[in-house]
């Protein structure tokens, strides 16, 4: 009898040390082996877990690395407040017991789906509390305040606080709600640097030019052709051999900026780990059925042939996003502006679309050139969305209404069809203390 | 024939332990430093390059100066922006902190604007009023935190240019609104871990 017994255990041993062996080690589906559900930001990437695991061994400083290599620039950018460096001195070493600071993953876990909030956060509200139990004796404003009110939105954010520090709302408290000019600058960045990226010489493929008589006649009039980028410029590649469906990696030869931040955004980070690109069928966002299996890329919102800046800035997205905020657009004031815009009754500047919000335009030095390129991150804007109040909001509005307006849920749903319900009192808090 | 081969073996071992030995060289102790000359040291090259930056950077291009720098809190987020000097020697800290754990420092102050860079432990407590109380003293400790015996010592930071004190006491921050130059507005805290 014992024989079997240990005959059955033996065989169920191999089977399953198998099977886990051959998905840890052979598999390229590793879905079996997922702890548990991952975040909305990671979720795309789940599959690719040497994406985060690098290594079988190194402890947490393994983790930390593969955090710091995709997030490490934005928080250098958002100037954050809560750097690792606040936390390495040993007199911080009792606060550090209760949330251990110095790594990302003690405030963000992986794999907790079912207590990750906004900003894969995996904390209870009342985090900023352990070590800032004494504001209340600072800020006489603070002193009646919810405990894990701290971080909402308006006020405080754990790392990026460059809309809302108190010296910034003094200095920019002023102005009309919506300003007597307003306006966007232009995209420049390809414009002013293509001089370097296109070749001086390009085999022409005249042979394709008499194949695809229509496709000839669209590009001659686009701004690929005024800019003197043949067909070889997207169809050739570097041995000067004709590419018959080019990659993103021919767009990246010109627009560089935007290919990056496409690819570390929602729409290409599957692209940027050599997965399959991502289609609306993928995610857990509501979508249009027509466009369920379109994979995105680059050509997904820009006809190669004959890009259309206004298309791809409002009804290329509306191709698939189903959602309340995206149904609503059309029928905003900002929805409205944009319908002049198509008609021509006002310059392309003055209007906004969805990609003026989810896809601000950045000001960078490349060269010692000022160029503005447009940021393809749509998700960089949204964590926190205050992010959206310098780039973007500023442009057209006052602090204290953008402020306001990002604070207001409803109203984001709405796509800010009418003026915020709800005043967030940082301003006039940090006006007061100026005053005494 | 049976005692000879433990003899050839011993012989053997101790001719080459002789051997070795003769040809080893002498080897010094370390005499080692002591922990206070150890702090006072870094300290003089901590106070000196901040001093410099404040007279040679700040005053000469600052907004007093040159006005090609504007020395500000939020550095960052002006345009030609500037650290100040406590900033300044707070970078100095965080950059060493990423090279090496052997030593540590930072500035603090029993009247601080930013109220994390009050003293913590009660041994800080003691050396920022000690200096505060005796000018011209640096203070010595040792203390525990965590599992760790820290060697720690405090030395005083002196306003030493009219930039400090005119910024700390118009600051709307500041519980303190009347430093005068000269005088000890806080403290430098090194600790070493013993």
């Amino acid at each position: 009898m014992k024989k079997i017994v240990w005959g059955i255990w033996l065989i169920a041993t191999i089977s399953l040390a198998s099977y886990y062996g051959y998905k840890m080690f052979q598999s390229e589906n590793k879905e079996a082996l997922l702890i548990g559900d991952t975040s909305h930001g990671h979720f795309q990437i789940e599959l690719a877990c040497s994406s985060c695991h690098t290594s079988p061994f190194g402890g947490p400083e393994v983790i930390q690395d593969a955090c710091t290599n995709c997030h490490a620039e934005e928080l250098e950018e958002s100037h954050d407040s809560h750097p690792k460096k606040k936390f390495t001195d040993p007199r911080n070493a009792d606060l550090l017991e209760v949330i251990d600071a110095r790594y990302c993953v003690s405030c963000h876990t992986e794999h907790k789906k079912e207590q990750t909030h906004s900003m894969g956060l995996t904390l209870p509200k009342d985090y900023c509390f352990h070590c800032h139990q004494d504001v209340g004796e600072e800020r006489e404003s603070h002193k009646d305040l919810a405990f894990d009110s701290c971080a909402s939105s308006g006020c405080h954010n754990y790392h990026d606080n460059r809309a809302l520090y108190e010296d910034f709302l003094v200095e920019n408290h002023q102005g009309p709600w919506l300003k007597e000019i307003a306006q966007i600058t232009e995209a420049n960045a390809a414009a002013k640097l293509s001089a370097v990226f296109i070749p001086a010489s390009q085999p022409g493929f005249e042979e394709k030019k008499t194949q695809h008589p229509d496709t000839h006649h669209a590009w001659a009039t686009s701004i690929h052709a005024a800019a003197n980028v043949d067909c070889a410029g997207c169809h050739s590649n570097s041995k000067q051999q004709w590419i018959e469906a080019p990659g993103i990696e021919q767009c990246q030869t010109c627009h560089n900026a935007e290919v990056e931040t496409f690819t570390q955004g929602k729409h290409g980070m599957k692209l940027a780990l050599g997965m399959t690109a991502i289609s609306p069928s993928d995610s857990l966002m509501p979508f249009k059925n027509q466009s369920l299996a379109q994979h995105q890329s680059c050509s997904s919102c820009h006809d190669a042939h004959k890009p259309d800046r206004l298309f791809a800035a409002k009804d290329a997205c509306l191709n698939c996003h189903n959602d309340e905020h995206s149904l609503a657009f059309d029928s905003s004031p900002h929805g409205q502006l944009f319908s002049k815009a198509i008609d021509g009754m006002i310059p392309a500047e003055e209007t906004v679309s969805c990609a003026t919000c989810h896809m601000p335009r950045e000001k960078n030095l490349v060269n010692g050139k000022k160029v503005i390129s447009v940021n393809h991150n749509q998700n960089y804007i949204l964590r926190p969305n205050e992010k959206m109040i310098r780039p973007v909001c500023l442009q057209c509005h006052n602090l204290e209404f953008s402020i306001d307006a990002l604070a207001d849920e409803a109203l984001i749903k709405s796509n800010f069809n009418g003026k915020p319900s709800i005043h967030v009192q940082s301003i006039d808090w940090a006006i007061k203390r100026i005053e005494e | 024939m049976k005692m000879k081969q433990p003899i050839a073996v011993a012989t053997m071992m101790s001719s080459l332990l002789f051997l070795t030995a003769c040809n080893e060289k002498e080897v010094a102790t370390p005499t080692g430093i002591a922990p206070q000359q150890y702090t006072d040291s870094l300290f003089a090259v901590m106070n000196a390059d901040r001093a410099n930056y404040t007279k040679l950077i700040v005053q000469r291009l600052g907004p007093k100066g040159a006005g090609a720098i504007k020395p500000d809190e939020h550095w960052k987020d002006i345009e030609n922006g500037a650290l100040l000097p406590a900033q300044m020697f707070r970078a100095g800290s965080e950059e060493v902190a990423k090279v090496t754990d052997k030593f540590t420092y930072s500035l603090q102050s029993i009247w601080p604007i930013n109220k994390q860079n009050a003293p913590k432990t009660p041994l800080e407590k003691e050396g920022l009023e000690y200096i505060a109380a005796n000018p011209g003293k640096n203070f010595y400790g040792e203390e525990k935190l965590g599992d760790v015996t820290y060697y720690t010592a405090v030395y005083p930071d002196v306003a030493v240019s009219p930039a400090c004190t005119s910024c700390h006491n118009e600051h709307k921050d500041t519980p303190k609104t009347d430093f005068k130059l000269g005088e000890v507005m806080g403290g430098v805290v090194i600790r070493v871990p013993l």
